[in-house]
């Protein structure tokens, strides 16, 4: 009953603080890149100023529908964020994600805009991309478990990292796609790009912009809660070793995000598909010969 | 507490200027001059911009493009003026296809003198606007959208444009 009642306080809290982080780490991230190209940056509230700010607009919805879908974008990642942090099904977390950003892509279909249009295929591909990926994250820790179960994963009797060094590795490759990070930003990029305006989100302004900039928080915190789950075991002390785990990879996402241009959408299926196999797959097969 | 003054995303067109103006925005973008400190973004999609630069004296080709963009953009929206061209055609206010400046395509709010202008004057005028698209939000948030967009009505299409007004 009393982890009943600590799961759920745990998703309350992802609910109320997620995008408060999120949107910290999301300036921190604005401040890290200004100082790479030896630039001030903005204050490290920015993000919260834009987002206020975006509320403040006037509504201009070319069709009715993009608001439902991008709402439902923002509702499914909160949804599977939720289960990540009641500890529910680690299945769960990567189909509800899966589902969110298939919101996300019809709300960019839903208008006529070529540049939407382009947007939203690309998104098709990067969500082709790093879903194998994904999937592969889920089963490695079943593997190494033997449950789908987050809580139990996280009590383990050691890090998932020592079982799973290879599947880490394709995460981290395909965090770059999730957080619309450089060489892998096709879709929509955090950088004002200008050859495809902004892509996915080109024909939302507004609200709309505000709901999709909230779901890109929340989704970031939970991304890295996916980071952490390699680093955590029964032991107290590793929850640290799991923040500390989370902050690298970020820094570390930024660092490549800053030294790197985009790539053409077929370097990025292959690549990521190839790293998948190598690197997820063959540690997966290690794995169950083990077993 | 209004955020708007804290986040203003700019979008920018050249409207047939000799691209000395132009050069000078991007410099704003630039290390040396880095208006993200301000918060300031260059967006490139009308549809999250607030502040519009426009650069150049807008020709007869180029009047539908600067008069969409503008109408694309929501509420509040403040058009800046840059360089002297921008003000009156400056240099090219002789050319037959100039229509001599951006406030006979569009209203504007801010004119940013120099030729090139600076980029310390582009940031000014930017920090100008700021004033007017604070006075714009007050409005838009008092429910007075109807006003608003009287203030922000386009003039009619100058003589010089070949296109018909329901093409602009
Ligand atoms: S004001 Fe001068 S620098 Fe600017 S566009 Fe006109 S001629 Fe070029």
């Amino acid at each position: 009953m009393s982890e009943l009642m600590n799961n759920l306080l745990f998703g309350i809290a992802y609910l109320i603080l997620a995008p408060v982080v999120g949107g910290l780490l999301a300036g921190c991230d604005r401040i890290i890149t200004a100082r790479m190209q030896r630039r001030v940056g903005p204050p490290l509230l920015q993000p919260f100023y834009d987002v206020l700010k975006l509320t403040e607009k006037q509504e201009i919805a070319v069709n009715l529908i993009q608001d439902f879908y991008v709402g439902g974008f923002l509702l499914f990642v909160m949804i599977s964020g939720i289960f990540f942090f009641t500890r529910g099904d680690i299945l769960l977390v990567v189909f509800t994600l899966t589902l969110a950003s298939v919101c996300l892509i019809v709300a960019a279909y839903s208008s006529n805009s070529p540049y939407s249009q382009i947007g939203a295929e690309r998104e098709l591909i990067q969500t082709m991309s790093y879903e194998p990926m994904l999937l592969m994250v889920a089963i490695g820790f079943y593997l190494a478990t033997g449950t789908f179960s987050l809580s139990e994963i996280m009590h383990g009797h050691a890090a998932g990292i020592i079982f799973l060094p290879g599947v880490f590795l394709g995460l981290v490759y395909i965090l770059g796609i999730k957080f619309r990070k450089s060489p892998f930003d096709l879709a929509m990029s955090h950088h004002a790009h200008q050859e495809l305006i902004k892509g996915t989100v080109t024909e939302f302004s507004g609200k709309t912009l505000a709901m999709v900039e909230v779901a890109h928080w929340y989704e970031n915190i939970f991304l890295l809660g996916f980071v952490y789950l390699f680093f955590v075991w029964s032991a107290g002390w590793s929850i640290l070793l799991g923040l500390l785990a989370c902050a690298v990879v970020f820094f570390f996402e930024i660092l490549v995000d800053n030294c790197c241009s985009r790539i053409k959408w077929q370097a990025l299926l292959k690549s990521t598909w190839l790293v998948s196999l190598v690197a997820g797959f063959i540690n997966l097969l290690i794995l169950m010969y083990m077993r | 507490m209004s955020f708007m003054k804290k986040s203003p995303w700019v979008i920018h067109y050249d409207g047939s200027s000799c691209n000395g103006c132009d050069i000078e925005v991007l410099a704003c973008l630039t290390p040396l001059y880095d208006i993200e400190r301000f918060g300031i973004v260059n967006t490139g999609n009308p549809k999250h911009a607030d502040i519009f630069l426009v650069t150049g004296a807008v020709n007869a080709q180029n009047v539908p493009v600067v008069r969409q963009i503008y109408s694309q953009m929501p509420e509040p929206k403040v058009v800046v003026a840059v360089g002297a061209c921008a003000a009156s055609g400056g240099v090219f206010h002789d050319c037959y296809n100039i229509i001599g400046g951006v406030d006979k395509a569009i209203p504007v709010d801010v004119y940013v003198p120099g030729c090139a202008a600076r980029p310390q004057a582009i940031i000014d005028g930017v920090v100008q606007g700021l004033a007017v698209l604070e006075a714009k939000r007050k409005l838009l948030a008092e429910g007075k959208l109807e006003e608003l967009e009287q203030k922000d009505q386009l003039p009619p299409l100058p003589p010089q444009t070949h296109v018909k007004e329901d093409q602009a």
